[in-house]
Parts: C-alpha cells; structure tokens; sequence
C-alpha cells in the first residue's frame, strides 16, 4: 500500500472515530451514573446535527449561531429526557429503564422525521472546503475543526471531572451511589447533569461531523451502535477509554473500507463488538474485569 | 396463575383461532389473521426473554429474516424439500443465536441489547447486499409454498390452520416452561441473581436457554412466513420489526404469555387504521414504549384491572354513601 | 469433633487499594457451629462472600470437604452442599413463599429442560418432589401456612425466616449465615438461636455464621475466628475468645461498634 493513501485513511478515520469516540463517551457517563445503556444516545448526535442544518436553512441563521444553538438545543433535550422519562420510573428495575431509552430514541427519530422528513442533508464546512496537502494527503479544514473541538472537549471534561465540584460528586456517584447520597451528594441533580452532558457532548460530535459525513433523520441508530461498539472497545465504564475506543474503531473502518471493501464497513464495527465479547469483554483500557456471572 | 387456568384459556384461544375464519368477510382478513399468528409466535419467545429472563434482544428480526432466507435459498434455489429447508433454516438460527447470546450473556448487565441490534442491523445490510443470493432490495421471489410430503398447502385456510396449530404448540411449551423449576429459576434469576446462583442456578445458562429458545420460536415463524407469501424483502426484517415485537412483549405485560399474544395482534391489526397518517407509526410505538413502562408496567391487562378495580372501588363507595344515606 | 469441612489458605481480597481480606487461614470443623466475629467493616461479609464464590480472592485457596473449589462458581459450591442467606434478604419478592422455598430445590432435584418443556411424566414426578420437599422445609421453621403467600407481602421476621427455609430445602452439608439475627427483636433471635442448633442437630450439617449479636455468639457457637480490618486476630472457643485482651482491644478500638 502506498504511504500517502494510508495516511489519507487514516485522518478519515480519526475525524470519523472523534464522532463515534464522543458518542462512546455519553454513553459511558450515562452508564456510570445510572447503570443504564442508553438507547438514546445516538439521537442526540443526530439532533446536533439536524438542528444545526434546521437553524442555517430554514431559519437562516449564521452557522456559529445556528451550531450552537443546536449543541444547547440537544442538551435541553437530554435535560427532558431525564426529567420526563427516566426520573419518574428511577426506582424501576433496569430493563425498564433500558426499554424508555429505546421508545426515546424512535420517538426523538419519529418527531425528526415528521419535522425534518426524510432527505439527507450537508452543512457547510465550517472554514471553507479547499483542501490542505500534507505529505500527499488530502486534509479537509473540516477534518481539524473535528479533531480540535474533540479534543478541547475532552480537556474540558477531564477539567471538569477531577477539578470541579459537580465533576467529583458525579464520579462518586458512578463509584457507590448510595454511599454517594449518604455525603449529601443529589445523586438525581447528577443523573439530570450527566444526560444534560451526554446530550451535549453527543450533539457537538454530530454537528463537526456533519458537513463530512452529512446527516439525515435516521443517522442516530448507526452512530449510537458504533459509539456502544467503541465503548466497549475502550471499556465499559472508563470515559476516556471510551473516546480512545472510538478513535481506534474509526481508523480501523477506514483502513476497512480503504483496503476491504466499502459495502460492509458498518459490519466491521459490529465484528469488532461480538470479538470483543468473546475475548476480552472488558476492553482495552477496562478500568477493572468486567463482572462476569 | 395457576397450569390449570392457563390450560383453559389455552383450550379457549384454540378454539377461538380455529373458529376465527368463519367470521372474516374475505381472504384479506385471513392475512392478517395469518400475520397476527406469525408475530404472535416471535411475541411469545421473546416474552419469555425480556419479562422472564429480564433480558433484551433487539435482533429478533434478524432471526426471522435470517430463517425465512435460509429456507427460502434451500428451497427455491437449492432445491431441497420444503420440509428440509425449514429444518435447515431453524437449525441453522439456533446455532447462529446461540453463538451470538455466548459471549454476551456471559457477563453482567445488557450487553444482549446491544449485541443483538448490530446483529440485526449488519443482516439487514447483509440480506440487501448480497444480491446474487436474497434478491437484493427488491426481494427473494419465487420460493415454494409450504409442502408436508410432497403435498402443497394450496389454500390459505388451510394454512392458517398450520400457523395457528404450531402457535398453539408453542404457548403449551411455554407455559409447560414456565411451570417448572426452569420457569421459576428463570424468575428468581430476575428478581436476584446473587440469590438464584446462591440456590445453584446457573444463571448464564438459563439466560442462554431462554434466548436461544425464543430465537428458535422466531425462526419457526420465519420460515413459515417465507413458504406463507413465497416472497420475502429485507424491509420485513429491519430494526423497525424488532422494535415492534419489543413493543408487543410490553403491551402485553411483558411476563404474560396471553398478553403478549394480545400485543402481537393489537400491533398487527393497528397499521390497518393508521393508513390515514403516513409515517405516524414509529412515533406511536415509541410512544406506546415509554408510556407502558411509565403507567402500566403490567400492560394492557393490568392496566384495564387496575381502572377495573378503580371503578368497583367507586362503585361501592357510591353504594355505601347511599346506603348510609338511605 | 471431624475435620474442617471447609478451610481457607491465605485468603486475600483487594477493593482498589484496600485490604478488605488479608491472608486469611479459616476453618470450620464438620458438625460444628463457627462464628465470624468482628468490627464493622473488618471483612466478615466479605470472607463470607468468597467462600460462597460471589467475591473472587486475589489470592489464597478454599477447599471444601477436601476439594478445591477456589475456581467453582458460585452456582457449583451450591450445588456441591454450600448454601447460604444474605445479609440484606435476598428472597424473590414476587414469587410465593412456596415457590421461594422450591428455589432451594433447584439444583438438587433436576430434571434435562425438554422434559420441564413437554411436562414428561418425570417432569411431573420432579415438580411434585419438589413440593414435597419444600413444604416438609417450610414446616420445619414453621411457615407452612404462609406457603401460598407472596414473599415480599411477609413481615421481616418470616422474610428471614423464609430464607433459612430456602436455604435448608437444598439440603446442604454447610449451610452460612450472614448475620440472620439483624433486624429481628431480642424473642425473635432467641428463637433464631434455638433454630440454628436444631438445624444442626437435625440434619447433621456444619454452619458458619457471621453475626453482630454477641449473646447469640457465644451461646450456640462451637468455635469462634474474630477479624479486624481484615486479619485473624483470633480464635478459639467462646471463653477464649472473650478472655483474648487482642479482642478486647479491637472492640473497645472499635468505636463505631
């Protein structure tokens, strides 16, 4: 294989894999504060997106404005979720809880395509579509806003983890939540906060991603798949593993489809998932052994 | 509920689906009938997974697809009997779901849930790519009807009889299951695990059964779908299909059997009235999830004896103030 | 007294950095009563929960009845004759006191799935032994008329005393208790005590029980092995135990006791 296509693959797949790594991450903060995998996750990074090309074409709103307000549109969003179907069955059993986060995600793609109907559309790249040539490759502006605004995120993250009130309670909360509550921790304020971030860290991912990738109603179920499948990848239960997951399997499906083949490059992710199931089902940076009954 | 009251009604709904026919107008409602039968025999599989074993697939569809396909290619292109082919097709999901529920039920948590969906959607991508063997988007046409020794099933009556007899089996199986040690293990494993395995079960095993079990119960209804409209397309076994049997098992209460039927047929016959508003399904279903989970876990029928038992309550008190009263 | 019917070698239990079980020997004589005593929070849950195999030891070795089991799930030591309540009752809330009890019965008397699914003959003559069975454990701790009851609409005392009863109708050779006297009022545990012993008496098993109350301690129990922050600080009999001055001082240092 030649070194400039390689590389052109393998920015593809970082830009693709910062998406899927993002969508790993709300998946996992969700995870830990609720023992709930949230079926939902998805459709928050569908609604960045969505609303995002809703706010410039329709509204006809500048595309800073229009993105932002989609990224606090999707976090209102994990806001009401939390508040009008997870918390009042929060002393339901998981399975329970699990089934809502299903009936969310079609009914959240069911209410967008109504809205928003069925094409698929594009958004402008942030800064321009002409690309920039490194050593052979291809790189499009757009590629770097992904790789930057997932960066920065994570650092915000990690700030707000271990530096901030909010961001300690919120890890003991997914450490012992009882414990948690009994040193006057409100463990709902910080369900409520971590599907607020989830919402919000998911729809960033779809919103850089989208002048990419582009974006449709339906995206949601494909993109919260793969986040699970990196999740797993990067471990259950560790946030940044989970992100490192996602970068790992983007690059992966690229070289997949590069030097593979395209048309089942969404099999791959899920390959992925079932191998990890079977040999090392507590990924690969699993903070412990995932329990196994 | 005792095995006793479950044998009445399951002696009633016998005789009720046999008795069926003769009230539908014309052919038209004997599809549905059939259809209703078909889900009915998904719903009642995965009934014994989510509302017993407490676990969640969403890959059911592809179960079903994945044995109407096999069967249909053995039969229609390969040439095999009919009778072989649907053997084959079930034998075929069974090993399938089993190597899918391994590794995932091994562990703690829903891992299932997630396993099952990419299952489900990597067939669905599979049966609309691999064109030279399904048809492609457009479908599999051409696949035989159903045969016993060499005998075509030609009417549809008589068909249905099949689909209705078979599901009739299955709910005997199931509520044999489900009064036995395996039904209570199966119970006691959702209500705590810790206590199930402190009493000797292994409950990786029981889960596995169960899946395995209901994915078996979902590929008999595939294969008897594929040789029942000897046309079979991938849109049939979607995502959107698993979701709608999630949503049969929660209408009808998820541990009912009964109720799951219920649900299977209330999903099947409520398209028919929804033609008015395009597209409003999806809405309605996730709709229907999260309000069912939120106000009546016990679904439809619990739902329909709590506001039963509301109005009796009324009732009497009316009756007594009157009384006091008078 | 015969030999241990189970003993642990050097078993250690980590929780992050935490020691919660350090190298810890145990033994429990066949036949007899064996308390584990200790503070809160010394690890008497805990060894409870590895010999049981619902924890896994970072190191050490268990063996039961001569084999070892370090590496048995938790649903084989079941079925080999261990059986155990829990501390925080762990009964199956929506299922009825007899069928709680039939749980018990689960791996003893078994049956290949398809005949449970064609209700066979012996299917048949296995669910009726099973009720047997589970009414003669239910009457034992006299409950036999709450056997059609739901389990969680039962008041505490029978709650726990449903969980002996399920825990008995398998049969075992050893039987744990994770402290079966807390929450029960002072007649309530006399009775406990006086059940214990005539379980053991009864069915000839070996019991190990973690307990806080001292009183029902040292009055059934054969051997007593005390933990403090997850070591043997010591053992012996009652008398020895309570004359130790180690033990002396880990219940007086002990101030959240």
């Amino acid at each position: 294989m030649d070194p400039s296509s390689l590389l052109q693959y393998l920015i593809t797949g970082l830009t693709l894999g910062s998406t899927y790594g993002l969508t790993a991450l709300g998946f996992t903060i969700i995870f830990n504060t609720t023992g709930v995998i949230n079926f939902a996750q998805g459709e928050f990074v569908m609604l960045g997106g969505m609303m995002s090309v809703y706010f410039t074409r329709v509204l006809g709103l500048g595309e800073p404005v229009a993105v932002v307000l989609a990224v606090v549109g999707a976090t209102v969003a994990g806001a009401l979720v939390e508040r009008l179907a997870i918390r009042p069955v929060r002393d339901c059993p998981t399975i329970n809880l699990i089934i809502i986060t299903i009936g969310v995600s079609i009914l959240i793609r069911g209410l967008a395509m109504l809205a928003w109907g069925k094409d698929t559309h594009v958004l402008e790249p942030f800064s321009g579509d002409r690309p920039i040539m490194v050593l052979g490759a291809a790189v499009m502006p757009q590629a770097l806003w992904v790789l930057a605004v997932s960066l920065l995120l994570l650092a915000g993250l990690k700030a707000f983890f271990s530096g901030t009130i909010h961001g300690k309670a919120m890890l003991a909360c997914s450490h012992d939540p009882k414990a948690a509550s009994l040193v006057g921790i409100g463990v709902q304020r910080m369900v409520l906060l971590s599907f607020m971030i989830s919402a919000l860290v998911g729809a960033v991912g779809g919103v850089i991603l989208t002048p990419i990738t582009m974006t449709s109603y339906d995206v949601g179920i494909m993109l919260g798949l793969k986040g699970f499948a990196a999740c797993i990848l990067g471990g259950l239960g560790n946030p940044f593993g989970a992100a490192a997951g996602g970068v790992i399997l983007g690059v992966l499906e690229s070289l997949g489809a590069g030097f593979v083949s395209s048309a089942y490059k969404d099999a791959l992710a899920f390959v992925i998932l079932l191998a990890l199931l079977f040999v090392k089902p507590s990924g690969l940076f699993g903070l412990k052994d995932t329990k196994r009954v | 509920m005792s095995y006793r009251k479950d044998m009445i009604w399951l002696g009633c709904f016998f005789v009720l689906l046999m008795l069926a026919p003769a009230a539908l107008p014309n052919n038209y409602f004997l599809t549905i009938l059939i259809l209703g039968c078909l889900h009915s025999l998904n719903a009642v599989g995965l009934c014994l997974l989510v509302g017993h074993a407490g676990q969640i697939s969403l890959g059911h569809a592809g179960f079903y697809g994945l044995a109407a396909y096999a069967s249909a290619w053995l039969s229609a292109t390969a040439g095999w009997p009919v009778e072989a082919s649907m053997l084959a097709g079930v034998a075929l999901t069974v090993a399938v779901s089993f190597l899918i529920g391994m590794p995932s039920l091994k562990l703690k948590g829903h891992y299932l849930a997630m396993a099952t969906l990419g299952f489900g959607i990597i067939l669905s991508i599979l049966f609309t790519e691999t064109v030279d063997i399904t048809g492609g988007p457009s479908g599999f046409v051409g696949i035989p009807r159903l045969s016993f020794f060499g005998r075509e099933v030609k009417k549809d009556l008589a068909l249905y009889r099949v689909v209705a007899g078979v599901l009739c089996l299955a709910v005997w199986l199931a509520f044999n299951l489900l009064h036995s040690r395996i039904g209570r293990a199966l119970r006691a494993l959702h209500t705590s695990e810790k206590a199930a395995q402190a009493m000797g079960v292994d409950i990786a095993r029981y889960k596995l059964f169960v899946f395995v079990l209901s994915a078996a119960f979902s590929a008999v209804a595939g294969v008897l779908y594929a040789h029942y409209l000897t046309f079979i397309a991938p849109s049939s076994f979607g995502f959107m299909f698993s979701v709608e049997l999630i949503v049969m098992v929660v209408l009808g209460g998820m541990v009912s059997v009964p109720g799951a039927i219920v649900g299977a047929f209330f999903v099947t016959v409520l398209p028919e009235f929804l033609r008015a508003f395009e597209n409003i399904e999806v809405v309605l279903f996730g709709a229907i999830l999260i309000l069912c989970m939120m106000f009546m876990p016990d679904g439809m029928a619990g739902g329909w004896n709590r506001l039963w038992a509301r109005v009796r309550r009324a009732w009497a008190a009316r009756g007594a103030s009157g009384a006091a009263h008078g | 007294m015969g030999s241990a019917v189970l003993a642990t070698r050097g078993v250690s239990v980590r929780f992050g950095g935490v020691h919660a079980l350090a190298d810890v020997d145990f033994e429990a004589e066949a036949g007899a009563i064996t308390a584990i005593i200790g503070p809160n929070g010394a690890g008497k849950t805990t060894l409870l929960n590895v010999i049981s195999g619902m924890v896994a030891p970072s190191g050490g070795s268990i063996r039961f009845d001569g084999r070892d089991i370090t590496a048995a799930p938790a649903h084989e030591r079941a079925r080999a004759g261990m059986v155990r309540t829990f501390q925080n009752l762990e009964i199956f809330s929506n299922m009825t006191v007899l069928e709680n009890v039939a749980m018990g019965c689960h791996g003893r008397l078994s049956v290949p799935a398809w005949h449970s699914m064609l209700r066979t003959p012996r299917s048949r003559r296995i669910e009726a032994d099973i009720r047997r069975e589970a009414m003669e454990a239910l009457e034992f701790v006299g409950m036999a008329e709450y056997a059609q009851a739901t389990a969680k609409d039962l008041a505490f005392g029978r709650q726990r005393a449903l969980e002996l009863a399920r825990a008995l109708a398998a049969r075992p050779r050893l039987l744990l208790l994770d402290e079966p006297a807390a929450g029960l009022n002072i007649a309530e545990t006399q009775a406990l005590a006086a059940m214990i012993v005539r379980i053991r008496d009864t069915y000839g098993l070996s019991v190990i029980l973690v307990e806080h109350d001292m009183e029902l301690v040292m009055g059934i129990s054969d051997a007593i092995m005390v933990l403090c922050f997850g070591q043997t600080i010591s053992r012996g009999t009652p008398t020895q135990v309570q004359k130790d001055p180690k033990v002396v001082a880990a219940y007086l240092g002990g101030d959240e006791e």
